[in-house]
Formats: structure tokens, sequence, C-alpha cells
């Protein structure tokens, strides 16, 4: 019995490093490799890259790939572009996915079930699989022009393939249930109770939403758009099948560098400056948000 | 006394339920007005629609002349505790406090005057700053009340206010709200489920039952006078005894009941002609028991064996077999100190009372 407090204090310890040592494999390692060879210089061999120490043994690193990052301006607004990519896509899923989730959070707890369902089913389809029906629908003489034509609101087709705007929509609709989920499980612990007693206090519909529906609903708006906006960064397949040829983003641009110009130590360079971009504001608002926490604690 | 708050004919459906059922009801300024059920009665449905969360399926409210029955919760003079106290979490007990009166056009300082005021008389100046979430059950409740308070309603709703306090907290909190509501002069209307809340509360109860009013009165009409078996059982306990009427005469009616074994004399002749088959209601604690056959020849007495006893301190309750196998409760005060017990099982006894006591339920 006595050994038991030990006992505990070791089972503690062994849970706590599990998720520790999964992130120093799948996270902290594969991020020191790719710095590595960030700092390494591309040459024609296999692998691509200088080793990190030369012949005598001494270390030999140089930071020419990130030098070139700053003097060729078609990364910086890759990136910008990238940024505002994402930055659309998140808020229009947060446009459509608020009321959807608030809708599925106030529904009956029977067809809240099916609603959420309905709300996971794409998953079961392919990715690759959904992102091409959108081109059977974004097509020249897809459903979507067809239709517009149809009702005569326009007489030829309307460019929408290989557009900014097929990625944005592609964007959106992909990464809405990530969206949808953390709004929906924020929004369904809400005593409903508080909107009400917001009204009996004097607070119109709008006001009595602004009040307390948003304010509490603000870490699953918080995680949902994090949820959204970083994958939404980084995305390859999406601008690669919806988007033009001279519509480029980050994604693009890192496959590219690896793929085509067979520059690691460039393509990791830019691997890590986005890893730093979305870094950054993840930061940020996770201090924000324990500053919030303590505020309520 | 003017009608302050007057329901008419109200209704309210929700599909094929009917919650509410064409109720009446009129409420005078300054009552403490309790309405009591049971769950699903539709107790919090009327409150609802006092409060202007439901609208009525038909009938009208009228809240000191001003018809209010389609008005928006924001619109009425009239302010909610809710049960969970809906407390917002995310603001301070001030700022909870506060809300109602930053949602009007009212200066900065009279707000902050009138949140002092509020939270004086509530005695939570020393936990202004704090959240929610820092507060014991009983605090809470004393935010949300007020919180209810502060714009000065002319109606304050309560949604079963105490139900969430252990029970030495209920029953001081219990005179705390009578206290306050004395000293505002607000009119309250309290939904509960706890008989003895509403009796010790308020002026007037309205006993509801499927969507209907079964009685109303002072706490003192319902507990002695209940109209039917339904109110009779619902505040209390009771002792029924099925019989039928053999004679009304003009001091009272004699019933004869197989239960009792015996024809009784009682009150209540008005309600009831010969040969009708009634019920008669008696309190426990308008029983006496005793060893020996009382003596006055009016009282009803009935003899039985002891079932089963309790001793609760002040009281002894006692569960009284008659020869006819019925079991009848009686309460009895201790008032003498004794260690040795006055009565034991299976002991003979009588059971006594007068006529006047005991009352008529004619369905």
């Amino acid at each position: 019995m006595s050994q038991q407090p030990a006992d505990n204090q070791l089972w503690r310890r062994i849970a706590i490093a599990v998720p520790y040592l999964w992130l120093l494999v799948f996270f902290l390692a594969p991020f020191a490799i790719i710095l590595k060879i960030s700092l390494a210089d591309p040459i024609i061999a296999q692998p691509p890259f200088t080793p990190a120490f030369d012949e005598q043994g001494r270390l030999s690193a140089s930071a020419d790939s990130f030098a070139f990052l700053l003097t060729d301006k078609l990364y910086a607004i890759t990136y910008i572009r990238s940024l505002i990519m994402a930055a659309a896509a998140t808020i229009l899923c947060l446009v459509l996915g608020f009321p959807m989730a608030y809708g599925i959070a106030r529904s009956a707890p029977t067809t809240r079930s099916l609603l959420l369902l309905l709300i996971v089913l794409p998953f079961w389809i392919s990715f690759l699989l959904r992102v091409y029906a959108w081109m059977g629908l974004m097509n020249n003489y897809g459903v979507i022009n067809n239709l517009l034509m149809w009702l005569g609101l326009i007489d030829q087709p309307i460019q929408l393939m290989y557009t900014d705007f097929a990625i944005f929509i592609g964007l959106a609709y992909s990464y809405l249930p990530f969206m949808i989920l953390p709004l929906y499980a924020s929004l369904e612990r809400m005593d409903l109770d508080l909107v009400e007693a917001a009204q009996d206090l004097g607070a119109s519909r709008t006001r009595a939403f602004w009040d307390i529906t948003w304010p509490l609903a603000r870490p699953g708006v918080i995680a949902g758009c994090l949820l959204v906006f970083i994958p939404a960064m980084g995305e390859y397949v999406i601008p690669y099948l919806l988007g033009g040829s001279e519509s480029l983003l980050i994604g693009r641009v890192l496959f590219d560098e690896f793929f085509v110009n067979r520059d690691w130590p460039l393509a990791s360079a830019v691997a890590i400056v986005l890893l730093l971009l979305l870094v950054v504001p993840i930061v940020f608002l996770q201090r924000n948000q324990a500053k919030d926490q303590e505020h309520t604690a | 006394m003017k009608d302050f708050i007057r329901i008419r004919g109200i209704s309210k459906h929700f599909g094929d339920f009917v919650a509410v059922d064409n109720v009446d009801l009129d409420i005078a300024k300054g009552e403490l007005f309790s309405i009591l059920g049971g769950s699903g009665c539709g107790k919090t449905t009327l409150l609802r629609m006092l409060a202007g969360f439901d609208i009525p399926t038909n009938g009208s409210i009228e809240i000191d002349g001003i018809d209010v029955t389609r008005q928006a919760p924001y619109d009425r003079p009239v302010n909610m505790m809710f049960q969970s106290y809906a407390i917002f979490p995310h603001m301070s007990v001030e700022k909870n406090i506060a809300y109602g009166l930053n949602k009007e056009k009212v200066s900065s300082k009279e707000v902050a005057s009138r949140v002092d005021e509020m939270l004086a008389l509530v005695q939570l100046e020393a936990f202004r700053k704090r959240k929610p979430d820092q507060l014991s059950g009983g605090q809470r409740q004393r935010v949300a009340l007020a919180r209810a308070l502060i714009k000065r309603p002319k109606v304050l709703l309560l949604d079963e206010p105490l139900a969430a306090l252990d029970k030495k907290l209920r029953e001081r909190t219990q005179f705390e709200l009578m206290n306050i509501q004395d000293e505002l002069g607000i009119t309250f209307v309290v939904v509960t489920h706890d008989q003895e809340e509403a009796m010790t509360l308020s002026t007037r109860i309205a006993v509801m039952d499927h969507g209907q009013f079964r009685q109303v009165g002072t706490p003192k009409e319902i507990y002695e006078f209940p109209a039917n078996r339904l109110v009779a059982e619902f505040i209390g306990t009771i002792n029924t005894f099925r019989g039928r009427v053999a004679a009304v005469a003009d001091d009272g009616i004699k019933v004869y009941s197989t239960e009792l074994g015996v024809t009784i004399k009682t009150l209540g002749k008005q309600l009831v002609e010969e040969g009708q088959e009634i019920e008669i209601a008696v309190r426990p604690e308008k029983i006496f028991v005793s060893k020996e056959k009382p003596e006055s020849s009016d009282d009803v007495c009935v003899s039985g064996i002891v079932d089963d006893l309790g001793y609760l301190g002040n009281r002894s309750l006692y569960r009284v077999r008659l020869e006819s196998g019925k079991i009848v409760q009686v309460s009895s005060q201790n008032r003498r100190r004794s260690i040795s017990r006055f009565l034991e099982w299976e002991d003979k006894v009588w059971i006594s009372w007068r006529p006047r006591s005991a009352v008529v339920l004619p369905d």
C-alpha cells in the first residue's frame, strides 16, 4: 500500500512520456533534419545536398538558401498569396460553418447525430475524388456553367476552373468540417438559458448573440480557424488540380523546389519559413487564450 | 385589490401536447404567488409565457394594465431568475449584475451606484470582482437574484429558485427571499415542485396539474380545505376513506365507510347529496391516538392495531391498521420528555378525530 504513490508517480511519468516521445520522433526529429538540409548547399549527388560535416570534420552550414528567399521576390509574393488565400478560405468556412454548427447544436438530439454524420460523411470518400468532382462541376461545360446558361443568366461559359476562385472554393469545401466540428463542440456545451437570460435583461437577439453566444463560442472559433488555416496554407493538391498554372501558392513552390528543381536546401528553407509563419500566430493566440482562461479561473 | 397580472384563457400547445390548458389567473400587486405542481404539469411553460419566451397559443396576459401577450422578452417589465441561474460565465459578478442596466440608457454613474445597491442587498460586496465559477451555489443564486432585480421589474419570475441549494441553505434563503420581496414590494411569481417551499414563501398558491389549476388559494386554504383529492394528496400527507352519504342534516352529514367500519359525522353538507359515493380526508396530525377509548361522543372513533411506528424527535408517526385492513397514518407531537415508548408494535389503540377535522372530497 505504501508503495502506491511512488507507483502512481511512475505510471504518470510513463503516460506523459508517450505524447512527448511521439512529438520527439514525429515532429522534432523531422524538423531537425529539414533544418539541417536547409543549411546545406545543393549539389548534384545522392542525396542532393552537402553533408553537415566536411571531410575535415568541420561543421559546414550556410544560410544561402534563406538569403535566396529574400532576393527573389517570387517567394514573398507566393507567401502573401498563400496567406490571403488561406485566410479567405478560413473566413468563408467560419461564415458558412457557424450557422451550421449552431443549427446542429440546437437541433433535437436524434436529428443532431444524423446531421453530424452528414458533416463527417464526405470523409468516407477519397479526398482526391471529391476534388475531381469539383472539376466536373466547375468545368466550362460542367454542371454550374450549363445550369447558368440554361437559366439564361449567361451566354457563354464563365471561366471557373483553373482560377484562384476555384482554389478558394475547393479549400473552403474541403476544410469546412474541420470548422464545424469544434464550433459545434463549444456551442453544444453552451446553456441556452444564458441567451434567454440576456434577452430577459433587455438584449435583442443580435445583442444577445454578440454578448453571450460569440464570446462563449470563441474557443471553438479559434480551434476551427486554426484547423482550417494551417492545412489550407500549405495545401498542394487543391491548387494543383483546381488552380491555373500561374496561380502560385507556397505548397506548389515547395513541391517544385523539391521534385522539379531538386534544390533540397532551398525547398527546406521554404518549409522552415512556412512553419515559422504558422507557429508565430498560433503561439500568440494560445497566449491570448491562456490569459483569457486565467481571467475565468 | 386591483389585479396587477391578469391572465385570461391562456393555452399553450406543443404539437398535440397541451402544456397549459385555458388558464385564468389574477395576481395582485406585491403578492408572492407560487405555482406548484409536479414535473410536466405546465408550470414552467406558464412562467415562460409570462417572461415572453413562449408565445401563448390562445389567451392574453396583462401586466399593470398593458397587454404583453405578444411582447418580446426584452420589452417586458418582467425579469426572470432561471432555475440554472444562467449566470454569464465570462463576466464578473459585477458585470453580470450590471448587464440589464447597461442595455438601458442609464448613465454609467447610475449603473455603478445601483450595482452597489444590489450587491449590498444580496450581501455580495466582497465578491464583486469574482468570476461565477469562483462562487458557491448560494452565492450564485444571489447573483442571479441581484441581476434580475436591478432593472426594478414590475414582476420577478423565479423558476425553482431554491431547488439547487442544500436543505440548510434553502431554509435560510427562503426567508431572505421573503425579506427582499417585502422590502422592494415587487410582485414575485415562483414556480416550484416543492410544497414546503410554496407553503412558507407564498401569499397564495396555485396547484397545477395537466396544464390546469386544481385549486388557487392561501397556503392555509390549500392545506386545510383542499378542493379535491389531487390537491389533498399533493400537499402534505393525508388519509382518505371511501364512503357513502347516509344522511344529510343541518348540522352536517352522516357517512358510512366500509373502510372505517362505522358511520361517522362530518361537515360539508353543501357539497353532497344522499347516496353519493364520496371520499373523506383527514390529515395525520388531526388524528389522536390513545390506548383507552375517548369519551366524547361526537368524535369519530375507530379501533385498530399499531402496525408500524417511527420516532422523529419532535413527533412520532404511527401507522394504525384498522379491522378492514386499511392503514391510517397518525402524527402526534412528543410533548412529554420520556425514554420509554408510549405505544409499542401490535398495541391495540383507538384513533379519533373531531367531525370538523375531516374534509369531504366530492370526486
